[in-house]
């Protein structure tokens, strides 16, 4: 059974007025236990739309949406649903609670009514596990954006969630920001086995996942591995998207005739074609 | 400058008064407060001070810092002063005008004034010492025996944690917004009120937006992490009452027998 | 005719616990025409800095000359001077659509130069103009009201109320974060235009190496409140280390090239688009051969 199964998804916001609009339209997807699935798309292409269907903070117009076979629809099974899909937001400042840190990481594990010696263990364990142990004690107006999110990322953890359903976490962070969450992510997919949904338009940060969902007008446009997708370079410029730099590279060299391997997705594959490519011409 | 506001009057520490309970420490004061008020001698004024005088060196704030807490009432204190000296009747001492200046009005005036004094220096030193997070639990606590009377204890306890977290994003996002519209020319200082009012709109407006876009986000994010109400909820920090705080309530209580003696007494 | 800046201070809170010095002698001078970046990771003090040079911080030491009045000018001759050489400054803060208020687009982009006494025909004029700029048909826009259209498009709106007031100086602060590939793309061009039509002199604030490289001509680069490094993009990129220390990483195709000199291909590392890049690359490998 797959972790995550979307059938026939479709979500219309504001049905029968003037703003109508179709933000998801029959999506069929599905999400293996431990996949690493990024999800790209341009704004308005119905990638947040989707996300929160995955915990039922919206329902289906039309469609299913299951958990483990469980089923958003049903209120009864919402609850469960919820702690095992932990959700991460674009806007660091508007989803964390409390104001100390520590607190605010103790906020899903008491909603769930866990004992308060557990809930101490799992704060402290979620603190180290995003690499913020010592920011305990801080107030999160203090932290900069990329600590702000690992500290939603531990909250999430806190809640023994299998499954980070992250919506375009790095949006409103600098460089190092950027690089601090996406470690954090890689590091719990690689080292817990933790079922990542990593919604971006940061081509680079796709490229690091198991496989790309790329939405398009509320359609899956296309679904396969990152070189897959990104071979595909005019198709992506034609979903307002575009490709790392190492596979633009290829690809425009490949049509000025140098013969180079067509599926090189980083800048170290393409440093070593090159080199190779240099040899055997001598 | 709007960044220069800082919550509460929280100064972290570790004395005996930082460590005490919470929630002993509301009640305490909410009783000393009224024994204030009920004991009007002048030996338990001492006494009284003296307390306020040895808790505020226990608490290791600087006095200096605790004295500033009385400036914003200071003519208040004065004013209240002033007019107990000449409203009471008794013996004169000097005629000023029409106003008499008595005995018994400087009495009532030192009271009166001392009396504000202490009031304003112990509710200081309550939010000195207990940060505004332990003053939310303590109010939660305090106020839940009352549920069963409709008092929605927990949802006025998030609602003053969720404040507190978000007091500081809002200053700065005003500040934002002002300076985004002053150099738009916007000029929020000049004019009569009705047109200062009016040139507020370009801050509140935005302001508002934003504020009901958070509010939606953090409902969501609240949601989320499967928020459902008080109902279920357990805490991660239970409130705990402890050797020093059964010491404060027993001095506490001694003071108050002393004090009932002495009126008894005399 | 210029911005300059004279050895400017600036200290957050001073005299509390949380004092925070968050400029430290800072000097450069932005000339006119010039398109000068300000890159730094969140805290390096650009945010500080940017808000220097139309007034609304004043230094705490130092000076900061628009056209060579002094902003800070308080004495009762040189105050009216400060305001109107800091109306001479447009400052598109971060995400700029939350500042939007009024009913209709045209009603807000109206704000900024109503505030400067225009009214009537050269007002509608002055709309006009900005909208087109940026890319908003007048006809079409102009009574819609600003919270119902997209997030790029609200951004447009903002900046265009910032170009109503006619600015000769445009401070840009991250104008891009948060778009999409094509809107961040949309939105460069429209700078790119601005530059052109207008000969605005442009401040950026950016993180994106690559976006500086294409447009500036000059870029600083600050760290821990200090200006690190002023210099042309390709000098700045040069000094890897320098930008390491401030959070920054070289533009891709520079880091490529260079690693590729590393492994003894002998490419030119001065490109930084893509297609100079590819060039170097096509031209080192039929040297190769």
């Amino acid at each position: 059974m797959a972790f995550i199964k979307v059938e026939n998804l479709t979500h219309i916001y504001h049905p029968g007025t003037p703003q109508e609009s179709v933000a998801l339209d029959k999506v069929n997807l599905s999400i293996e236990a431990g996949e690493f699935v990024a999800v790209l798309g341009t704004n308005g292409s119905g990638k947040s739309t989707l996300a929160r269907h995955l915990n039922g903070l919206l329902l289906p117009t039309e469609g299913r949406c299951f958990i483990r076979g469980l089923d958003t629809c049903n209120e009864q099974e919402l609850w469960q649903i919820r702690q095992q899909i932990g959700m991460v937001f674009q806007n660091p400042d508007n989803q964390l609670i409390a104001a100390v840190v520590e607190d605010d990481v103790a906020f899903g594990p008491e909603n769930l009514g866990m004992d308060p010696q557990e809930i101490r263990a799992k704060v402290n364990a979620s603190l180290q596990a995003v690499n913020m142990a010592k920011y305990r004690t801080f107030a999160p107006h203090l932290l900069s954006g990329g600590q702000k999110q690992r500290i939603a990322i531990a909250g999430a953890l806190a809640m023994d969630t299998d499954c980070l359903v992250l919506d375009e976490p790095t949006a409103m962070l600098d460089p190092q920001g950027r690089e601090e969450v996406l470690r954090t992510v890689q590091k719990l997919h690689e080292e817990r086995g933790i079922t990542i949904v990593y919604i971006t338009h940061f081509m680079e940060e796709a490229s690091v996942a198991d496989r790309i969902v790329v939405m398009d007008k509320g359609q899956v446009a296309a679904d396969g591995t990152p070189r897959e997708i990104f071979a595909d370079v005019p198709g992506m410029k034609k979903c307002g998207l575009d490709v790392p730099l190492a596979v633009e590279v290829v690809w425009q060299l490949r049509h000025q005739g140098i013969k180079l391997p067509e599926d090189i997705l980083t800048e170290d594959e393409l440093v070593e074609a090159l080199e190779a490519y240099t040899c055997q011409s001598n | 400058m709007l960044s220069n506001i800082t919550i509460g009057q929280y100064f972290p520490g570790n004395s005996i008064l930082h460590r005490l309970d919470p929630r002993v420490k509301v009640l305490l004061l909410f009783f000393f407060l009224i024994e204030i008020f009920l004991f009007s001698n002048a030996v338990a004024y001492g006494i009284f001070s003296a307390v306020a005088f040895a808790l505020m060196l226990l608490s290791g704030i600087p006095l200096g810092m605790l004295l500033r807490s009385l400036k914003p009432l200071w003519w208040i204190i004065l004013f209240t002063f002033v007019i107990h000296l000449f409203s009471n009747p008794g013996t004169p001492i000097a005629k000023f005008w029409w106003f008499t200046l008595t005995w018994e009005g400087i009495r009532m005036g030192c009271f009166i004034s001392l009396r504000l004094v202490l009031l304003i220096l112990m509710s200081s030193l309550l939010t000195f010492t207990t940060s505004p997070l332990k003053l939310t639990d303590a109010l939660e606590s305090l106020l839940s025996p009352f549920r069963r009377f409709g008092l929605p204890a927990h949802e006025l306890a998030m609602m003053m944690t969720i404040a507190l977290r978000f007091i500081p994003t809002l200053i700065e996002e005003t500040d934002k917004i002002m300076k985004a519209q002053q150099s738009r020319g916007a000029d929020f200082t000049t004019g009569n009120v009705m047109k200062r009012l009016r040139n507020m709109v370009p801050i509140l407006v935005p302001l508002f937006l934003s504020a009901f876009r958070r509010a939606d986000e953090l409902a969501m994010a609240m949601e989320a992490r499967c928020y459902r109400g008080g109902v279920g909820r357990t805490q991660m920090k239970s409130l705990k009452t402890g050797g020093v705080d059964y010491l404060a309530i027993a001095g506490f209580v001694l003071l108050t027998v002393s004090l009932l003696g002495i009126k008894v007494l005399a | 005719m210029s911005i300059e800046l004279k050895q400017v201070s600036y200290t957050y809170m001073p005299k509390t616990p949380y004092e925070h010095k968050a400029l430290d002698d800072v000097s450069f001078t932005l000339d006119e025409g010039s398109f000068t970046a300000i890159a730094g990771h969140t805290g390096s003090g650009k945010s500080t800095l940017v808000q220097h040079l139309n007034g609304l911080l004043h230094p705490e030491c130092g000076q900061v000359l628009v056209d060579g009045v002094d902003l800070a000018d308080s004495s009762r001759t040189g105050r009216q001077a400060a305001k109107e050489a800091r109306n001479k400054v447009g400052m598109v803060f971060q995400y700029p659509e939350q500042q939007l208020f009024e009913e209709t687009i045209a009603a807000d982009i109206a704000f900024g130069p109503k505030n400067q006494g225009l009214e009537g025909e050269a007002l509608a004029k002055r709309v006009k103009e900005a909208m087109e700029l940026m890319g908003l048909d007048y006809a079409a826009y102009k009574d819609r009201s600003p919270f119902q259209l997209s997030g790029g498009q609200k951004r447009r709106v903002a900046i265009a109320g910032v170009l109503a007031l006619h600015p000769k100086y445009l401070v840009l602060d991250e104008p891009t974060a948060g778009l999409d590939p094509q809107g961040r793309e949309d939105l460069i061009q429209i700078i790119c235009r601005l530059r052109k039509k207008w000969k605005l002199t442009i401040v950026f604030v950016s993180h994106n190496m690559e976006d500086i490289a294409r447009l500036a001509d000059s870029v600083v680069i600050m760290n821990h409140g200090q200006m690190a490094i002023k210099a042309a993009p390709q000098a700045a990129f040069e000094q890897v280390g320098i930008l390491q220390a401030a959070g920054l990483q070289e533009p891709q195709m520079l880091h490529l090239l260079h690693r590729l000199q590393a492994v003894g291909l002998p490419v030119k590392a001065d490109g930084i688009q893509l297609a100079d890049g590819i060039h170097a690359i096509k031209e080192a490998l039929s040297h190769a051969k």
